[in-house]
């Protein structure tokens, strides 16, 4: 199968049916082995045992990233290539990538509060990550402002594909600038600076993250298309009505003519 | 039993938080996937097939 069959929604539909319970088991199998790991983790000597929260905000801020990646490819399958199942991705992504990049803030704080002495600062990472949670937010209102899928679409990949900017900047803001975030530690030039005993969780939490979105992206897809159809066989139902009730109309007037012939 | 030291409500917190936040994605995606179906079949009853004359739930 090829990308091109893909681009027929009832062949996704098929294929989506048979992929996603294996995808699911997966998911559900790595987050297990995960969270053990997590659980088995050693205290860190700076930390102390406040790395356990690493092993969900350091997935979830990755994630945050990868998803904003992954509606601004599909947003130039809406652009360039008109791939029918682009702006689908794209709108089932963003609720999945806000919740994720909630969570990174959320997990972040409840880090930052013990080792830092505060919640939150106004610094260069933590003020981008906010403002890409702000712009998943902006882009689901964007889509439900407009009725028609097909316009909506093409404003919110204009929109996505403006808001990748972003994403640089996030990456290099520990870099760029002089940030209370600590600079990467596991994505870095010289290889990580972690322990294997923190290293290994932290991946497979990270694997386990990415397949819990593939799984949680294509059932959203799902639903989409479904969506799409219902409404299309409701415009159908509208104009069969209306055609219906014109005929009704033209009939009628045919029938009103008559009788005024007869009677003159 | 794991010792989480002096943090632990932070610890607890930001795990009950992810696994909130997944099982409302979870539990939105399946009540969306549940009413969708459920629209497209009432649809149906009424006689609204799509062009092809082949179900809308065709391989859902």
């Amino acid at each position: 199968m090829t990308l091109i069959d893909l681009a027929n929604p009832t062949r996704f539909l098929a294929l989506t049916a048979r992929v996603l319970p294996w995808l699911a088991a997966a998911t559900v199998l790595l987050l297990a082995i995960g969270l053990y790991q997590a659980a088995l983790a050693p205290d860190d000597y700076q930390q102390g045992a406040t790395v356990k929260i690493m092993f969900i905000h350091v997935p979830n801020a990755w994630l945050s990233m990868f998803v904003w990646g992954v509606m601004s490819i599909a947003s130039l399958g809406t652009l360039v290539w008109r791939h029918p199942l682009a702006d689908v991705a794209a709108k089932a992504a963003a609720p999945i990538g806000a919740a994720f990049t909630f969570l990174a803030l959320l997990t972040g704080s409840l880090w930052g509060r013990p080792m830092w002495g505060t919640y939150w600062e106004w610094d260069a990472r933590l003020t981008s990550v906010l403002i890409l949670f702000l712009m998943y937010l902006g882009l689901m209102a964007l889509w439900r402002a407009v009725d028609d899928p097909s316009r909506a679409a093409r404003a919110a990949a204009v929109l996505t594909l403006v808001g990748a900017l972003n994403l640089p900047i996030i990456k290099f803001s520990v870099d760029w600038w002089n940030t209370l975030h600590q600079p990467a530690s596991v994505m870095r030039m010289g290889g990580s600076a972690l322990d294997k005993s923190f290293l290994i969780p932290l991946l497979v939490m990270a694997v386990a993250f990415t397949l819990l979105f593939v799984t949680l992206h294509l059932a959203a897809m799902r639903n989409e298309i479904l969506r799409r159809r219902i409404r299309s066989l409701q415009m159908m139902q509208a104009s069969r009505v209306a055609f219906s009730n014109e005929m009704g109309a033209g009939s009628r007037g045919q029938n009103a003519s008559k009788e005024i012939g007869a009677a003159g | 039993m794991m010792s989480l030291g002096p943090y632990a409500s932070f610890i607890v917190t930001s795990y009950a938080a992810a696994a909130l936040v997944v099982a409302i994605l979870i539990g939105w995606i399946v009540l969306d996937y549940r009413s969708q179906t459920q629209r497209l079949r009432v649809l149906e009853e009424r006689g609204i097939t799509r062009r092809s004359g082949r179900s809308a739930m065709d391989a859902s």
